[in-house]
């Protein structure tokens, strides 16, 4: 592994809200321990007591299957005791508020708090009234720290670096967490990173993010060392952000002729759930020499484990 | 009543283009008897006790023309009591309430309810506005005539906006009969929907809807248009970009209307939002450096007339939410005139300008004769120590609700004395 860690060992950040608020450092300091786990991850024996008497609380508002198990597990895998609220049946559906949630399970002494809310900037709301250390599972559209962390890792573990790559990160960009997250990362490990995306669906002065912004989606993944692509939510048909499933996936769904204009020697990510024939046709999503959509997965436990490990300390 | 005698003061009075350092005299029915250079110590009876303001500012009572009261429904989050307690301590002492309450001011028996509370518990002069439409459903008009026969000033859906233009040209019919003053919300709900801050950079940021700013011009240039065709007493009830001032300037050579804007949008900007202050949460959304300038340099050329406050209360468990969850709006009538004289303090905008748009303008368009020193009148004015440094801390403020959007800002200028029928209703502690 090329990853460096040149100076403090110690994170700076309390809570991991976001990228946003990371060093360069910092994020050295978790992809350097994440890489760590991941021989780890497929051994027999599994199981650490790196965080042995240690609480995890998973709070997740929002629905999920990969992000949700997986905290989980990478709190099981370091001997830590693990909880997950289930939203449906707790205090919130009768009214109760994230502060008072925050206060109640405050009380009960977690050493970390993962959350997941439809909101964005809930957790930053929850990190200023709980003692313990929160992590960000995803806030409404704002930030996926996680999510952009091992995307970075399966790039580097692939590529060896991240500086001077060109990334595409294509698809529903507004309403996304992922690219928001995906973007202040590689722009801080020096990627050169294209958004592609109809306007419908492009954030408002994004360019000023330091990226480039396309529309043609072959233009935007010319040339470019990774396609990232992103999940369409199937509610923006309805409100006319888009016109049809078989138009979007004319246009900026990635198929076999669109992955032509990049890199010979491309790689395709995914952050799921995919919806095959619609962003992704079904074959490249598939193709073992250029997705890396299941080595995201797999490595999202071991950035998980890295961030419960760094923030529980 | 004794008569009072005040000297050496700094009086502004626009309405009498009066900027001057002399006095004022207050009769025994507490109205005003004399004003200006001409009242000093020579003409003043000895035995007569004198206050010498030392330099001080006297300005006429401000009238603040964008108020929400808790009254009724809300009044947890404010009451006309607590209403008039907030506004004394900032110098104002006339307000125009906007009829958002629970139930809605939309028809005659709720008036008579409002007018005898305001009465009973307001130590102000309250100015009720009623809905344009039933229950502000932006349908069905209500009773200009007969509401305005009950003491209504005005009529807006206040922090909504007719958005149908059918209804909108029948309103201004209507209004252009009755002679009846409009005040419209510019803001087109489809284009704002679900939309919580400026649509830029950092809406795109936080993850948060944005709110573009052609969601404001629509109805501008709409209702300007109509108002070629029916001209009746409009008023834009605030406005937010650099863009709507251009339209404003440009369609003011052609019809007569008047426009506001919030003292929130002079001095604030979206950056000030920063991680997520629910406080600074409003409506229309504080957006860039470059509008805030535009509508500081509207004020200054007159494109906008008048300054309000957009006092808008909420309590704690409205705010202390997420981004999406909090209510809309901040407490400000405390704070209006000290933070509009940062605009005279950093040298963008003249006292005197300042002064008409919180005095003098909004009693124009409103027609009530408030906000001046003139002869005879009701002798409503505030003492102010224009220099005065102070902070804004939360738990000092005296509005039940504290949600401030300058907790902990440094201002310049504070309020000494504020009196209503000549009566000294606040004093500075």
């Amino acid at each position: 592994m090329a990853i460096k860690s040149k100076k403090a060992i110690k994170i700076s950040q309390k809570h991991l809200l976001g990228i946003q608020d990371l060093s360069v450092n910092d994020v050295n300091i978790i992809l350097n321990e994440a890489s760590k786990f991941i021989e780890l991850n497929k051994s027999k024996n599994k199981k650490l007591d790196i965080l042995k008497g240690k609480t995890q609380i998973n709070l997740f508002f929002e629905p999920s299957t990969r992000t949700q198990s997986s905290f989980e597990l990478a709190g099981k895998r370091l001997g830590a005791d693990v909880m997950s609220m289930n939203i449906t049946n707790s205090a919130i559906k009768k009214g109760e508020t994230l502060i008072d949630t925050a206060m109640t399970l405050n009380a009960m002494h977690p050493d970390i708090i993962v959350i997941r809310h439809q909101d964005s900037g809930a957790c930053n709301l929850l990190s200023q009234k709980v003692n313990c250390a929160v992590l960000n599972a995803g806030d409404g559209r704002r930030e996926h720290p996680t999510q952009a962390l091992l995307d970075a890792l399966t790039i580097i573990n692939r590529r060896k670096k991240i500086e001077g790559l060109k990334i595409a990160i294509c698809g529903d960009i507004l309403h996304s967490r992922v690219a928001r997250s995906n973007i202040y990362l590689l722009n801080m490990l020096g990627a050169e990173v294209n958004i592609v995306a109809p306007t419908n669906l492009m954030p408002n002065e994004i360019e000023r993010f330091g990226v480039n912004i396309f529309s043609d989606m072959k233009k935007g993944v010319k040339d470019c060392d990774i396609v990232m692509m992103l999940r369409l939510q199937n509610e923006r048909m309805t409100s006319s952000f888009l016109s049809s499933n078989r138009e979007y996936y004319e246009y900026y769904g990635l198929t076999p002729d669109k992955i032509k204009f990049a890199k010979e020697d491309a790689l395709i990510m995914h952050p799921g759930p995919m919806n095959r024939g619609i962003e992704i046709d079904t074959n490249l999503a598939d193709d073992i020499n250029k997705s890396v959509i299941k080595e995201q997965v797999e490595l999202g436990v071991a950035v998980r484990m890295a961030c419960l490990k760094i923030f529980c300390e | 009543m004794k008569k009072k005698y005040f000297i050496n003061a700094n009086i502004i009075d626009p309405y009498n283009s009066l900027n001057e350092t002399g006095g004022l005299i207050i009769d025994e029915n507490g109205k005003i008897e004399g004003v200006g250079k001409k009242v000093n110590t020579n003409n003043i009876p000895s035995r007569e006790k004198v206050i010498d303001l030392k330099g001080k500012h006297i300005f006429p009572g401000l009238v603040d023309m964008r108020v929400f009261v808790g009254e009724p429904g809300f009044e947890y989050k404010e009451n006309f009591r607590t209403l008039s307690e907030a506004a004394l301590s900032g110098g104002v002492t006339s307000v125009v309430t906007m009829p958002n309450t629970n139930p809605v001011i939309d028809n005659v028996s709720i008036v008579d309810f409002l007018r005898r509370r305001g009465r009973d518990k307001s130590k102000i002069n309250i100015f009720p506005t009623a809905a344009l439409t039933i229950n502000t459903e932006g349908e069905n008009m209500t009773e200009f005539g007969l509401l305005q026969g009950k003491g209504i000033i005005g009529f807006t859906d206040g922090i909504k906006t007719i958005q149908n233009p059918r209804i909108m040209n029948r309103i201004m019919n209507s209004a252009s009969d009755l002679n009846s003053l409009i005040i419209q919300h510019a803001e087109d709900a489809e284009l704002s929907k679900d939309g919580m801050i400026n649509d830029g950079i950092i809406a795109t940021k936080l993850g948060l809807q944005g709110i573009p700013v052609s969601a404001e011009l629509l109805i501008l240039e709409r209702d300007l248009t109509l108002l070629e065709y029916n001209n009746c007493r409009y008023h834009i009830s605030q406005i937010s970009s650099a863009s709507s001032i251009e339209i404003i300037r440009e369609r003011k050579s052609k019809v007569n209307f008047s426009c506001g804007v919030s003292i929130n949008n002079l001095s604030l900007n979206e950056n000030d939002i920063g991680d997520f202050k629910t406080f600074l949460k409003l409506s229309p959304p504080l957006r860039t450096e470059d509008d805030r300038n535009a509508l500081v340099q509207g004020l200054v050329d007159e494109t906008i007339d008048v300054i309000v406050s957009d006092h808008k209360p909420e309590d704690e468990e409205n705010k202390r939410l997420t981004f999406a969850q909090a209510e809309t709006g901040a407490s400000g009538i405390e704070t209006l005139l000290p933070l509009s004289l940062e605009l005279y303090h950093n040298g963008s905008v003249k006292l005197e300008t300042i002064i008409k748009a919180l005095t003098s303008s909004p009693a124009k368009i409103l027609k009530i004769n408030k906000g001046n020193l003139s002869i005879g009148n009701d002798a409503d004015f505030c003492i102010v120590d224009i220099n005065k440094p102070w902070v804004v801390r939360k738990e000092k403020l005296i509005s039940k609700s504290k949600n401030t959007p300058i907790e902990d800002k440094k201002l310049q200028g504070k309020v000494m004395n504020t009196f209503v029928n000549g009566e000294e209703l606040f004093k500075a502690e």
